[in-house]
């Protein structure tokens, strides 16, 4: 018998993504892609711009039926997860503390940095001011584009809904420019990700400890 | 760390930890390659959606039970007294937007001297009824948005009897489940019978105050503001009231059967 221990198991140590986050970020990858290619589908059936079609080998479903089934499964998904993240977001702290506050002037000079190619990568533990304004972006545009989902599905019982985007083809313009914000921001997510391939291991493995006040059972705790 | 369990391969004064601890890092390090190839591989896998996965029997079957949920998700957020929006008559579009699962060249006007309304189901009278007869019974009007579930939409005025008026009428079960219906066409449909009894719901026989013309389902058509337009059969034959699922021409390939908007 022994009575030799290994400190790390017994520390638990606060990663700086923990493994809520890390499922909830990847059935929302999954959710999303799955939901981009069957609307693109459902969007082919009455495009609204004549120049645009969307490839059939790059859509979900099949043709609108399959899509339709598939956009209408991802949904949940989606929805569910969302407020998942959302309640987690809020209830740990986790968005005030990585996403908040954003300075314009430390915006700047992010902005500047990167076009002299003279950003640091080497602490991924803290968002820049760029990132973050992207981040709290583009969940605010997922909940726009669930609401405008909302009022094409149901334009009469959510007539209410429907009404803030002025007609029924107003909700599917204003749906059709939120899924276009989203794919932009999948583009520079995913490029800037493979630029700086550790971020992707920390959303798998969960990334390096931090101390720095981010455990988040600390927050709850202060948490009335 | 737990006690390790004994055994004759291992020695009696333990395992040396030492060992392990030293190559912490390095054994993590394995672990994490295993998890990055993993995700990789699914990742893969997703980008195979579009051919492989989606058609296989398993996913098709799963989707179509959620498409089923979807079904009694829209039964609890349908409102039977909320009127969809309506519109002025300056907004109406003439002539309305034809669509069926053929082109308009090939529609089959209805012979309306032989045609007839046939009645099925849970109905105390049964009696069919002529294009004239129906044509006689009062009318009301609704200036309504058609949805089309391919995406488009327009606004139509249409008028007829009142689908709930016309049930009572009949003495139909408005307790039953389903108001189904047969087309000249070949076409069918049916509905949940709480949309057939919204004030919105009508049997359609004039389009912007004149007879609806042939392509749009003359003599008689359902309408309902608050369905998709493919739940809105044309050249209706015959009507039934029923506790039985009886899906529809689109439905039964694939398209959602509620179809509420």
């Amino acid at each position: 018998m022994t009575d030799i221990t290994i400190n790390s198991t017994d520390r638990h140590p606060r990663r700086l993504h923990p493994l809520a986050l890390r499922i909830m970020h990847w059935i929302n990858a999954l959710a999303m892609i799955i939901l981009i290619g069957s609307g693109w589908e459902i969007y082919n059936d009455e495009v609204i711009f004549g120049w645009l079609h969307f490839p059939h080998w790059m859509t979900i479903g099949g043709g609108p039926e399959g899509a339709l089934q598939w956009h209408f499964a991802a949904m949940w998904l989606l929805m569910i997860n969302g407020l998942c993240y959302l309640a987690y977001g809020l209830a740990t702290g986790r968005f005030r503390r990585k996403l908040f506050p954003i300075w314009p002037r430390e915006l700047i000079a992010t902005v500047r940095d990167a076009l002299r190619f003279k950003l640091a990568h080497d602490d991924i533990t803290h968002y820049n001011p760029v990132q973050k304004l992207l981040y709290v972006g583009v969940i605010l545009i997922i909940v726009v584009q669930v609401l405008s989902g909302l009022a094409v599905w149901k334009p009469v019982q959510f007539s209410e809904l429907a009404s803030l985007f002025y007609s029924f083809q107003g909700s599917r313009l204003v749906h059709f420019i939120g899924m276009a914000l989203i794919v932009g921001f999948l583009v520079v997510h995913v490029a800037l990700a493979l630029l700086v391939p550790k971020t992707i291991g920390a959303m798998l493995t969960g990334g390096p400890e931090v101390d720095d006040g981010t455990d988040t059972r600390r927050e709850l705790r202060r948490w009335p | 760390m737990k006690t390790p369990s004994p055994s004759i391969f291992r020695p009696d004064g333990g395992v040396d930890q030492s060992a392990l601890k030293e190559h912490k890092a390095l054994i993590e390090e394995i672990d994490r390659r295993k998890i990055l190839r993993g995700a990789v591989s699914l990742g893969a896998l997703t980008m195979l959606t579009g051919c492989n996965v989606t058609h296989t029997d398993a996913v098709q079957s799963v989707l179509k039970r959620i498409s089923q949920f979807n079904d009694k998700v829209q039964e609890l957020l349908f409102r039977p007294n909320h009127l969809a929006p309506t519109f002025s008559e300056s907004q109406v579009v003439k002539p309305p937007r034809f669509n069926a699962y053929y082109d308009i060249e090939d529609i089959a006007p209805v012979n309306v001297a032989s045609w007839k309304l046939e009645l099925a189901g849970k109905i105390k009278d049964k009696r069919s009824w002529t294009a004239q007869q129906i044509y006689a019974l009062p009318e009301q009007e609704w200036i309504v948005r058609h949805v089309c579930v391919e995406g488009w939409d327009y606004i139509g005025q249409w008028s007829g009897v009142n689908l709930r008026e016309f049930l009572e009428r009949i003495g139909a079960d408005l307790t039953a489940k389903y108001v189904s219906f047969k087309c000249a066409d070949d076409y069918y449909g049916s509905i949940d019978m709480a949309t057939a009894l919204h004030p919105q719901t009508i049997l359609a026989t004039k389009y912007a105050k004149e007879p609806i013309t042939d392509p749009f389902g003359f003599p008689l058509r359902l309408r309902t503001a608050t369905k998709l337009g493919f739940k809105n059969p044309k050249w209706i034959t015959e009507i039934e009231v029923t506790n039985e699922y009886r899906g529809g021409y689109w439905e039964d390939r694939g398209f959602n059967w509620f179809s509420g908007i």
